[in-house]
C-alpha cells in the first residue's frame, strides 16, 4: 500500500520580481485612476497555475512542483513563484 | 553555404526568411521542423518570427523545448551560427543562448513600424558587412519586446561589447524617444559571448528589396555568407 501513488493538487503563483517594470499593472493602475479609485498605490499582476499530478508522498510531490515551475511555469530572469499544496 | 528556417507550429515568418535568402541572396535553404532533432548539414540556422505556440505562457517558453532545439543547443555549443528574429529572439532568450528576458512592450500595444537601429558592434558574423555607427531602416512587428536584463547582466553585456544594435533616430541618435517598446537602454539585438548566436526584435528579412521599403536587411544576410564563405576558404 505504501508504494501506491497519491493524488496532489498544488498551486504555483508566478509574479513578476520586485523591480522589474510590470506594464501591465501600471496601465491597470491607470485605468483605476480614471474610474475614481485615486487610493491605489501600485498594482502587480502575475498568474497562478493549478497543477494535478500523482506522487509518492508529498515531499516528492513539493520536488516536482518546484522543478516544473523553475523550468517551465516561470521565467527565473524575470519571475519568483510560490508553491502551494 | 546553406541555411535552415525552423518552422514552429505558429512560425509566420519562415517564408519572408527563406524567400530574401532564396531570391535575393541567392544560397540555398531549407527548412527544418520542429519535431526533428537534425539539423541537415546548415551553416546558419534562422529562428524566424511569428508566434510560436500562440506565444502561450510567455513568448518563446513552449518553443525552447522543441526536439529541434537540442540539435540547435549542440550546434551552437560548437561556434554554428544561430539568428534568432523577433519571436526567434524570443526563443533564444528563454533557451538561455542568450541572457535576459523579454517584457511586454510599454504601451502594451502590439508595434509594427519601421525603426531605424545603429550597428554597435561590426565585428560579429552578423554585421561584418556594416560600419560601426552605421544606421539601418528596418521595420519591428511584436508585442513583446521590452528587452529586460538584470544590473549585473547589463553591465557584462557591456564590458563583452555584446550589445550588437540600438534603436535610434534615422541619424544614429540614441534616445528614449526612439525606443518603441520600452527595451532597456534601447537594446535592439545582442550575442552570445562566443558571437556566433545573435537575437534582435527587427525583421531583416522583411527588408530585402527597394519596392518593401528598405534594403539594409541584406546586411546582416551578407554578413552571414561572407563570414561563412571566409571561413571555408
Amino acid at each position: 500500500m505504501s508504494k501506491e501513488k497519491k493524488s496532489y493538487q498544488a498551486t504555483v503563483y508566478v509574479r513578476l520580481k520586485e523591480g522589474v517594470l510590470d506594464p501591465q499593472g501600471t496601465t491597470i493602475k491607470r485605468a483605476l485612476g480614471d474610474m475614481g479609485y485615486n487610493g491605489v498605490e501600485e498594482i502587480r499582476s502575475g498568474k497562478f497555475f493549478e497543477v494535478s499530478f500523482l506522487s509518492a508522498n508529498r515531499k516528492e510531490a513539493l520536488k516536482l512542483v518546484n522543478q516544473i515551475s523553475d523550468k517551465l511555469l516561470a521565467n527565473p530572469v524575470i519571475e519568483d513563484f510560490k508553491v502551494e499544496i | 553555404m546553406k541555411f535552415g528556417v525552423v518552422i514552429f507550429p505558429g512560425s509566420n515568418c519562415d517564408y519572408d526568411a527563406y524567400q530574401i535568402i532564396k531570391t535575393i541572396m541567392k544560397e540555398e535553404v531549407g527548412f527544418l521542423w520542429h519535431q526533428d532533432k537534425d539539423l541537415n548539414g546548415c551553416d546558419c540556422v534562422i529562428l524566424p518570427g511569428g508566434f510560436s505556440y500562440g506565444d502561450y505562457l510567455r513568448t518563446g517558453a513552449i518553443a525552447r523545448f522543441a526536439p529541434i532545439m537540442q540539435g540547435i543547443f549542440n550546434f551552437a555549443e560548437k561556434g554554428g551560427l544561430v539568428i534568432g528574429i523577433c519571436n526567434g529572439f524570443q526563443i533564444l532568450l528563454e533557451a538561455g543562448l542568450l541572457p535576459g528576458a523579454m517584457l511586454r512592450n510599454s504601451s502594451l500595444r502590439f508595434v509594427c513600424k519601421w525603426v531605424h537601429i545603429k550597428v554597435e558592434q561590426e565585428n560579429t558574423p552578423f554585421t561584418n558587412n556594416c560600419q560601426r555607427s552605421q544606421v539601418l531602416k528596418i521595420p519591428v512587428a511584436h508585442t513583446d519586446g521590452n528587452y529586460f536584463i538584470s544590473e549585473e547582466g547589463l553591465k557584462k553585456l557591456k564590458e563583452n561589447n555584446q550589445i550588437v544594435f540600438h534603436y535610434c533616430s534615422p541619424q544614429g541618435k540614441i534616445d528614449p524617444a526612439y525606443n518603441p517598446n520600452g527595451a532597456l537602454e534601447n537594446i535592439a539585438g545582442i550575442c552570445n559571448l562566443k558571437r556566433n548566436v545573435l537575437g534582435m526584435m527587427p525583421h531583416p528579412e522583411r527588408a530585402g528589396e527597394k519596392i518593401l521599403g528598405s534594403e539594409d536587411g541584406r546586411y546582416v544576410f551578407n554578413s552571414i555568407i561572407t563570414f561563412v564563405k571566409r571561413k571555408a576558404n
